[in-house]
């Protein structure tokens, strides 16, 4: 199940606003989007899906496809389920610990390739859901690149007790 | 694999390097097409004095698929595979129209991805998804689901008449939601088995399961009636695909509700089988209680399997070839209108309490309406049938099979 890039723009650029402000370092410039080749049109979504929840943290998955020429970088997340969306990737601490944190810069979508989005691994990080997010809802992201163009996909959420995920600064995830 | 190719377990020649036609009517048209393409290749390497390329390679058929998006559920006109898995579920009590909706989707979306090899979305053992070796998955409803959807049931959602003959256990009836899984692969069948209980335990519990086989995929010509474990040619007499009959008396049920279009009734019994009664009978004793042989599953009165069966013929002292209470002779119906589509299974489970059997058939059949075609025909079984002897019914569950859907859709979404 593809998602095609969103054309709502402008629209949702605003609503994700207040995100990017948690985003140190990865100015978008809010490119006119007229003319030149947004990135959000060569991104395409895969296999998208998100963990059910009664509340708290939940996460997003799937293979992002980047069918363009130049590299696609996702500088940060959206959904109306969480106030607070962060891109996680995976690390070895200090003492050896694979753990997730957020990532410094974002996602790369590398030109014509993809990048996975999996349980115990790179994810998209939901703290704090707004309402319980139950199996079969679908649940819409925004994705924000670094041109400030927009991608728009839905995910389905599904029951899942997988992945064993630790936090860096939060031992508990709550499953 | 796109939907629409050709599935490799069609794709093997009949005895003698041509396709019989009852396997390109069972097969469906584009089954059939794609066979004969593959035949046409395959008898020209042979032609050429060298094989093509290695036998193993060309018995492989994993990869093999049936298109889930359509008109129909998939698993109903799809050639019986080798092994079925039949789980049913009982809905929560808080499991309303909203939450059978998502349950809904997400069962599609399940069966559609493992359908075509691929993972379902969380799959935690995708590797175990790319040989679907012509997986399909059906979603079948139970009156309460109907109810709890706020649709109109069709009449005959519902327990069957109680006949004379069972013996029902509460362990193998009813039940709110089914689901027919059915691979030519067992391991393919308990994946998608897996996947679909993990994403449906939010809305309802696991009420029972039923396994069933068949001869190995590649084991025999496809088509080939089954046999049962008294070693029985079973279901010879049958609703093919495509035909009129079969639009008419398995899709066909125009006095049904609207969602209902494009679907079917589906009829599981669980009839035990006394194979330890069965072997105190002799040869002759268990071809007259069917009137067929064990042979071929000829009618008595025949050669070939078939062979119409003549009931007026009469030994040389005056008795029937073809016996009044024979399984043959009751089960048939001078009415054309009480035929049904027969796609049952065998099991074989583990025996307990010292026996050293329990074993059996899972009795599946689809009819657009269950009590106009199914019924009557128990109801003679019930009346006079000597194969009743060995067989006991122990379990009986009706759903409503509704129809397919269309990519983007989901199976349900014209009753919920």
């Amino acid at each position: 199940m593809k998602i095609t890039p969103a054309t709502r723009f402008a629209v949702v650029a605003a609503a994700v606003v207040l995100t990017l402000t948690s985003c140190a370092g990865t100015a978008a410039p809010a490119a006119p989007a007229t003319t030149a080749t947004k990135q959000a049109d060569s991104l395409a979504i895969d296999g998208a899906w998100m963990k059910a929840a009664d509340g708290g943290m939940s996460a997003a998955f799937g293979v992002l496809e980047n069918t363009g020429d130049e590299d696609v970088t996702i500088v940060s997340a959206a959904t109306p389920a969480s106030a607070t969306v962060e891109l996680h990737e995976t690390v070895a601490n200090d003492s050896g610990e694979t753990v997730m944190q957020e990532t410094d810069g974002g996602y790369v979508v590398p030109a014509g390739d993809s990048f996975e989005l999996a349980p115990g691994a790179n994810h998209i990080m939901l703290m704090g859901l707004a309402n319980p997010v139950k199996a079969g809802d679908e649940v819409t992201f925004t994705l924000t690149l670094s041109d400030g163009s927009t991608f728009e996909f839905d995910a389905p959420a599904k029951d899942f007790s997988g992945g064993n995920e630790s936090y860096e600064g939060d031992t508990d995830m709550g499953n | 694999m796109p939907a629409g190719q050709q599935p490799a377990a069609d794709q093997q020649p009949a005895a003698g390097g041509r396709l019989s036609r009852r396997h390109l009517l069972l097969g469906g048209a584009a089954a059939g097409i794609g066979a004969a393409g593959a035949i046409g290749i395959d008898l020209a390497g042979r032609a050429g004095g060298q094989a093509a390329e290695p036998p193993a390679e060309a018995a492989l058929t994993g990869a093999a698929t049936v298109p889930f998006y359509g008109a129909h559920q998939a698993g109903i006109e799809t050639a019986p595979q080798a092994h079925v898995t039949y789980l049913a579920l009982d809905l929560a009590d808080q499991t309303d129209k909203a939450a059978l909706r998502r349950m809904l989707r997400i069962l599609t979306d399940d069966a559609a991805r493992l359908s075509q090899g691929e993972g379902a979305l969380a799959d935690a053992e995708p590797e175990l998804a790319v040989r679907p070796a012509r997986l399909t998955v059906t979603i079948g409803f139970g009156r309460r689901l109907v109810e709890r959807a706020g649709g109109a049931a069709p009449g005959w959602l519902r327990p069957l008449p109680a006949f004379g003959v069972d013996r029902l256990e509460p362990a193998w009836g009813g039940g709110d939601l089914l689901l027919q899984v059915g691979s030519d692969d067992p391991l393919t069948v308990a994946h998608a088995t897996r996947m679909l209980l993990k994403d449906s335990r939010s809305f309802g519990a696991l009420r029972w399961v039923q396994t069933g086989f068949r001869r190995a995929s590649g084991s025999e010509k496809p088509g080939t009636t089954m046999r049962n474990l008294f070693g029985q040619v079973d279901g010879t007499v049958n609703l093919v695909p495509g035909t009129p009959d079969f639009e008419k008396l398995v899709w066909g049920a125009a006095d049904g509700p609207g969602w209902l279009a494009g679907g079917t009734g589906f009829v599981l019994r669980r009839i035990r089988m006394d194979l330890d009664k069965w072997d105190g009978l002799d040869r002759p004793g268990r071809e007259a209680s069917v009137g067929r042989t064990l042979t071929n599953g000829a009618p008595l009165t025949g050669s070939r399997e078939t062979d119409e069966p003549d009931f007026a013929a009469k030994t040389a002292i005056g008795f029937p070839v073809i016996p009044e209470f024979s399984h043959l002779r009751r089960a048939r119906s001078a009415d054309p209108n009480e035929r049904i589509l027969r796609r049952g299974y065998n099991y074989n489970d583990a025996p307990t309490g010292g026996s050293i059997s329990n074993a059996g058939l899972l009795f599946a059949s689809f009819q657009a309406d269950v009590d106009r075609q199914f019924v009557p025909i128990q109801r003679r079984l019930d009346e006079l049938d000597l194969l009743g002897e060995w067989t006991t019914p122990i379990g009986s569950a009706v759903f409503a099979i509704p129809p397919g859907c269309a990519e983007g859709g989901y199976i349900g979404e014209t009753l919920v």
